[in-house]
């Protein structure tokens, strides 16, 4: 169980019934639960695909995408099923929302893929659970069949006429296949390797059906939309940027924890008011916005909007709300290093550009942390991450390679300091095992 | 090969919720290593009959997912996060911490064969950090001494 936190500037919607017991489905349906799914029953598929457009909700995973907008791309005939797939795949560095939304909420993640399947016309959806979140499985296994056992899923729900199952679905340790189409490769049982697109999963998803895949955190939104209005959830936010996010502050920060806080919020402010600054009397060095595939923004750069379009102008992404704080005792290239580690670990290796890029720019900075680096890799470093942009089928490679670019480019000094048998400045002597120059 | 009545039970049940039989195997794989401890040869070859796969393309997942395994583990298995979140807060500490506690490194098993260690990617429990999972159950804002205390009270459940 992960404790809760709370501040006052906080806007409940997602977050609302954490802590309440919500899981129990008839303390659910006390606290407004399934009257979402009553009211889209009424309505028709284009109406409830204009609410969500309307209300300027965007996927929560991380890309940011008209949520509306993104059901909307739904053929309206198709001679294959078509199906709703929730990631609950959570694993970037830095993001542990969805864990909550799990433990707390489960119920209106089912109610998001029932919306989403009436808005698209399908019958069927899947809720995809990352493998190391058992307990959560186990949760929402529950509450799938609670649910069934009311009428609420399977054959004529509500007694509306109308059928939706849905079905829990278990990974087994994977980044990757929090990735869109790897995810779908990987529900099909298969290795979680990308699909190249076009044809978008809209059109050419799971088993060839069109597939609406959204991220959990997107779902739990929708019966909020549904309820209070397109407006009212539009307002929350900020100009196309619409209602809250769940903001996981981790790192080095006074109180770490899952902040639900309206879109647009100040990042400074979520740092020294909502995060209670930097412990240790110590101060920020950087923060990376939105999870670890994020390019860092410098301690002079946190006077940022947290929304999409802010974040984007200042450079980096708000992804998929993991803000991680690094203060000024920890050493960026170690930083640097530990993300392409994971990168690394995590590169499917279908793509030449991610798959090698990841190996070398990891062996770069391991030699580069231990004193073996030349000024010249510095540039080496840049240039290749340079060259994986764009360049694989999914944003894994772009992952890796943005925030290298970024530490390189905005901490190059703390870079310089480990050059040439020089050891970590931020390391005790002989911490790390020193690496002799190469002499290339 | 015999699996419980429990596991049998889950199969039956998943199998018809997809259109296609090998879609259950993720799933299938990780519930039968959490039953046997390892995915053994005799496993692979029942799963690979149920699902109408050859084993090759059931090994072919397997070497994909980290949770997998072909190899038994410890009856505990400490997955220590050392990615970014944990890291900045410590979480290499603790895993140098269990290591010498254990006596093992990464991925080694203790001759008892009650525990085994690895260093894990992100585990989902960034606000939380550094944080540990013992089988499926976290462990969080772990400090040494924490960590030594969950690791003593996992010894005696173990030895009993």
């Amino acid at each position: 169980m992960a404790d809760l936190v709370f501040h006052p500037d906080e806007v409940k919607v997602v977050s609302r019934r954490f802590g309440q017991g919500a899981t129990d489905i008839d303390r659910y349906l006390e606290l407004d639960g399934y009257k979402a799914v009553e009211k889209a029953l009424a309505m028709e598929p284009d109406a409830i695909v204009n609410e969500v457009k309307n209300s300027a909700l965007r996927g929560r995973g991380g890309a940011g995408f008209s949520t509306g907008m993104k059901w909307s791309f739904v053929p309206k005939q198709s001679a294959k099923p078509k199906y709703v797939l929730c990631n609950g795949d959570e694993s970037e560095p830095g993001t542990c929302k969805d864990r909550l939304l799990f433990e707390h909420d489960p119920h209106a993640v089912i109610e998001g893929v029932v919306i989403g399947g009436l808005a698209v016309g399908a019958r069927s959806g899947y809720i995809y659970i990352r493998g190391e979140y058992r307990y959560l499985s186990v949760i929402m296994q529950k509450a799938l069949r609670d649910a069934y056992a009311k009428g609420f899923l399977g054959k004529n729900i509500f007694g509306s006429g109308r059928d939706f199952d849905i079905y829990w679905h278990g990974g087994a340790g994977a980044y990757e296949v929090g990735e869109e189409s790897a995810l779908m490769e990987s529900l099909e049982g298969k290795r979680g390797i990308p699909r190249i697109r076009p044809p978008f999963p809209a059109v050419v998803g799971l088993w060839g059906g069109p597939t609406v895949i959204n991220n959990a955190e997107t779902l739990a939104n929708v019966p909020h939309i549904i309820l209070g209005g397109a407006d009212w959830y539009a307002k929350l936010g900020t100009p196309k940027n619409g209602g809250t996010r769940l903001f996981c502050l981790s790192g080095n920060i006074a109180k770490p924890g899952v902040y639900e806080l309206p879109m647009g919020y100040n990042l400074k402010k979520m740092l020294y008011e909502v995060g209670g600054g930097i412990p240790n009397r110590r101060k920020l060095k950087a923060v990376v916005p939105g999870g670890s595939s994020c390019p860092c923004l410098t301690a002079d750069e946190i006077d940022v909007s947290m929304d999409f379009d802010s974040v984007m102008k200042a450079g980096s992404m708000l992804g998929s709300g993991g803000v991680v704080v690094i203060d000024d005792q920890q050493c960026i290239v170690k930083f640097a290093l530990r993300t392409m580690k994971f990168y690394r670990h995590e590169s499917c290796g279908w793509c030449i550009p991610c798959r090698e890029g990841t190996d070398w720019l990891e062996k770069t900075l391991i030699r580069f942390h231990a004193g073996g680096g030349l000024k010249k890799d510095i540039d080496n470093m840049q240039y290749l991450s340079e060259n994986m942009l764009g360049r694989t089928f999914c944003p894994l490679g772009d992952a890796a390679a943005m925030p290298t670019i970024a530490f390189i480019k905005k901490f190059r000094k703390e870079f310089e300091d480990h050059l040439e048998g020089r050891p970590c400045p931020y390391e005790p002597e002989g911490a790390v095992e020193r690496l002799p120059v190469l002499s290339h | 090969m015999k699996f419980s009545e429990e596991f049998e039970q889950r199969f039956a049940e998943m199998v018809p919720h997809y259109p296609t039989k090998r879609s259950a195997l993720v799933p299938t794989l990780l519930y039968a290593q959490d039953e046997i401890g390892f995915l053994s040869d005799e496993v692979i070859a029942e799963i690979a009959v149920r699902l109408d796969l050859t084993e090759l393309e059931v090994r072919n997942v397997i070497s994909y997912y980290s949770m997998l395994t072909t190899q038994p583990r410890g009856k505990f298995n400490v997955q220590v996060c050392t990615n970014i979140s944990c890291m900045v807060r410590g979480g290499e500490e603790i895993l140098e911490h269990c290591s010498q506690n254990l006596g093992i490194g990464h991925k080694g098993t203790t001759p008892d064969g009650l525990f085994s260690l690895e260093e894990v990617e992100c585990i989902g429990a960034c606000s939380w950090a550094p944080a540990a999972q013992v089988n499926y159950d976290f462990h969080e804002n772990l400090t040494p001494d924490k960590m030594d205390r969950v690791l003593e009270e996992y010894r005696k459940s173990g030895k009993q």
